[in-house]
């Protein structure tokens, strides 16, 4: 793992004041016990596993309550993290994990809510939840996992597929154009947004957990190798050589040009967006206050 | 000192029900003619510590119910015919994960946009079979104000008990309309609550719920870190298993016998005037209204006619379909749908009586005369003209 660490990833410049919390990787052995199986459904090479880990180390390493951890995953490749993580788990239905974090969140403030998403599940069937939850700005962090495909149905285009990549359904080059998804939350009104690569481990640790700690609507896409589906059809079939291309493409976000092509040649990585407003669940505490005040003298 | 009537709507009554039921927190989007429920729970949730929340749209509507009451607390939402249908993915997430929570459809005239402002029945089959896959469900039909608000209540204890979402069929005339009514004093309703399972976190994985003792499931963020999906799952643990078709077999089985196995004390039906009868309307929600009217008129020129009204439309209520089909000779069924019911009392009785259908889907009401004369049809032989 370490050999792929590039150390120069880890110094995005914070915006303003912020400042990504520094989160040492933590040993195997301390990882494991927060795993219910040894056992995944994952291809070998897929990144899910480096970004689950990922996880478990930024809750780790924010010494966060176990006990008020919930994880709640859509459906796909990624969503199957909820049953593997041993923190409270909701496997939701395809696209509506948002949702049902939405009303856990609302129901118990004092949870940490970690929503766990493909890109398909976040942005196609999930896209208007993704927005509404970034613009009502709650206490959730969207752990994204964007392998630009749909690798659970074997390898369809979603959203993120770059135009004239090759999918299942899109055998002659898609047509169509791909979302930047951090681009789509920040744009939606998300007061956190960041980048990590399954690649640039401890980036992507410190960028979870950056989210995790935020108070407000994060976002953290966490670019993900799917070499049997999208490499194969794209890149390289060669889990490695799959890595290599993102630490290509993945650039610091302070030394990313705007108007260089994105995303599918070269895309900033890092903390990309961090501001402060209202945060949903706080405001409705006070309006509940001052509610309560009025009803009974 | 006993309580004095109030003048309520529907809708507002099964806002007022949901808070008596203990419901803490409501999501949903506007649409006619359920909006009530909405606005009335928008002001009264935060006054008695809950939660309101407008969600982008029906699925996320019920999707954000789902999570709360996974959270620990009694939700609900609620809408019409075009959100009805919206929610139907998520209803199935709450039967198959067995998540107890409230859906008020408030029926309209459809399908599409249709009559948004005209009552219909027509959902009644959505309400049973909306939902892919196979599933039970419990569906409760209101047909005064005063039920809006205890079947509201009844519908949140049968969540609980039953572990599983619960559907209260309203229509836009019992949503809109006003009735002086006198509300249960407060503490003397029957109110389920959830509990947490009375053993260790570390032993829930191995304590299985059976028919007659349906565990509550212990809420997110607790020690029992629970799992939570909509995968078929080992009943016993609750881990997903979907290569193995003795655990499916089982789950389904389960999950269906949780609400078949008790459908005779879920089943409530109002028996009216069915002593004597030789004819009966079987009749709900609205049409009920309309039907007893004729019962009564009729009886008091001494023609024998009665009324079953289901108050629990799902499960159906074989027990007093049974009495009826082996009492009367004609049971007439009207509703505001084409046969949707009919062919349920049909096949219930079974040849054992004659079923005569009669459906509206106009949005208008089915009118008391329209039902005396079918009445008046099967039982031409009595002395309508007594006064």
């Amino acid at each position: 793992m370490s050999a792929l660490v590039d150390e120069q990833l880890l110094e995005s410049p914070p915006e303003g004041d912020y400042k990504l919390p520094r989160i040492t990787p933590h040993k195997t052995s301390e990882i494991v016990p927060w795993l219910r199986t040894p056992k995944t459904i994952w291809c070998p090479g897929c990144s899910n596993g480096t970004i689950t880990r990922a996880l478990i180390d930024a809750i780790l390493g924010l010494e966060l309550d176990a006990e008020k951890v919930v994880i709640v995953a859509g459906i796909g490749c990624s969503g199957r993290i909820a049953q593997y993580l041993e923190y409270s788990t909701v496997h939701a239905a395809h696209g509506r994990a948002l949702a049902v974090a939405t009303g856990v969140k609302v129901a118990d403030p004092s949870l940490h809510v970690i929503v766990a998403m493909g890109d398909g599940d976040c942005s196609a069937i999930g896209g208007n939840h993704f927005i509404h939850a970034a613009r009502r700005n709650i206490d959730l962090t969207a752990l994204i996992f964007n392998n630009s495909i749909y690798g659970m149905t074997g390898g369809q285009m979603s959203p993120t597929t770059h135009t004239g990549d090759k999918s299942t359904t899109s055998l002659r080059g898609n047509v169509e154009a791909a979302f930047d998804l951090s681009e789509l939350a920040h744009a939606a009104g998300a007061t956190y947004v960041a980048r990590g690569t399954a690649w640039a481990y401890r980036q992507l640790v410190n960028v979870i957990a950056g989210g995790i700690a935020h108070k407000g609507f994060a976002a953290v896409e966490a670019m993900a190798a799917c070499p049997v589906y999208y490499g194969r059809f794209n890149l390289t079939a060669d889990p490695a050589e799959f890595l290599k291309g993102q630490k290509k493409h993945a650039v610091p976000a302070g030394q990313f040009e705007e108007g260089e092509s994105r995303l599918r040649d070269q895309y900033p990585v890092g903390l990309l967006h961090h501001s402060e407003r209202a945060e949903l669940v706080a405001s409705l505490a006070r309006k509940r206050e001052q509610a309560q005040e009025a009803h009974h003298g | 000192m006993p309580a004095s009537p109030v003048l309520m709507q529907g809708n507002e009554a099964v806002a007022e029900g949901a808070i008596a039921a203990g419901a803490r927190f409501f999501a949903g989007y506007p649409i006619t003619p359920s909006t009530e429920i909405a606005e009335t729970l928008a002001r009264r949730m935060p006054e008695v510590g809950g939660s309101f929340i407008q969600m982008e749209d029906e699925i996320a509507s019920i999707a954000a119910v789902c999570g709360a009451s996974l959270a620990g607390l009694k939700a609900l939402t609620a809408t019409s015919g075009p959100g009805f249908s919206l929610m139907q993915e998520m209803i199935g997430f709450a039967e198959m994960a067995q998540i107890p929570c409230v859906i008020v459809d408030v029926m309209r005239g459809g399908p599409s946009t249709g009559l948004p402002t005209e009552p219909s029945q027509g959902d009644v089959m959505q309400a049973r079979w909306g939902t892919h896959g196979e599933h039970s469900v419990i569906a409760l039909v209101p047909s005064s104000v005063y039920e809006c608000y205890t079947l509201t209540v009844a519908a949140f204890n049968l969540a609980e008990q039953y572990r599983t979402p619960v559907i209260v069929l309203s229509d836009a005339l019992i949503g809109h309309m006003r009735e002086a009514v006198t509300l249960p004093a407060p503490g003397s309703l029957r109110i389920a609550e959830r509990g947490i399972p009375d053993c260790a976190p570390e032993d829930y994985d191995t304590v299985m719920s059976d028919l007659d003792n349906i565990l509550p499931r212990p809420p997110l963020g607790s020690a029992f870190r629970v799992h939570v999906t909509g995968l078929v799952y080992n009943r016993r643990s609750g881990a997903p298993e979907t290569g193995d078709p003795e655990v499916a077999g089982d789950l389904g089985r389960y999950l269906r016998e949780k609400i078949y196995h008790h459908r005779d004390a879920i089943a409530r039906v109002e028996e009216y005037e069915m002593k004597d009868a030789e004819v009966a309307i079987f009749a709900y929600g609205s049409v009920a209204r309309s039907a007893k009217a004729v019962v009564k008129w009729a009886r008091a020129k001494g023609v024998p006619v009665g009324l079953v009204r289901p108050i629990t439309l799902w499960p159906f209520p074989t027990l007093a379909v049974d009495r009826m089909a082996a009492q009367v000779r004609t049971v007439i069924v009207p509703e505001m749908n084409i046969k949707q019911m009919s062919w349920e009392v049909q096949a219930a009785v079974s040849g054992r009586c004659k079923v005569i259908d009669f459906g509206r889907i106009d949005g208008k009401l089915i009118t008391p005369a329209q039902i005396e004369e079918l009445v008046k049809a099967e039982l031409y032989y009595h002395d309508w003209e007594r006064s």
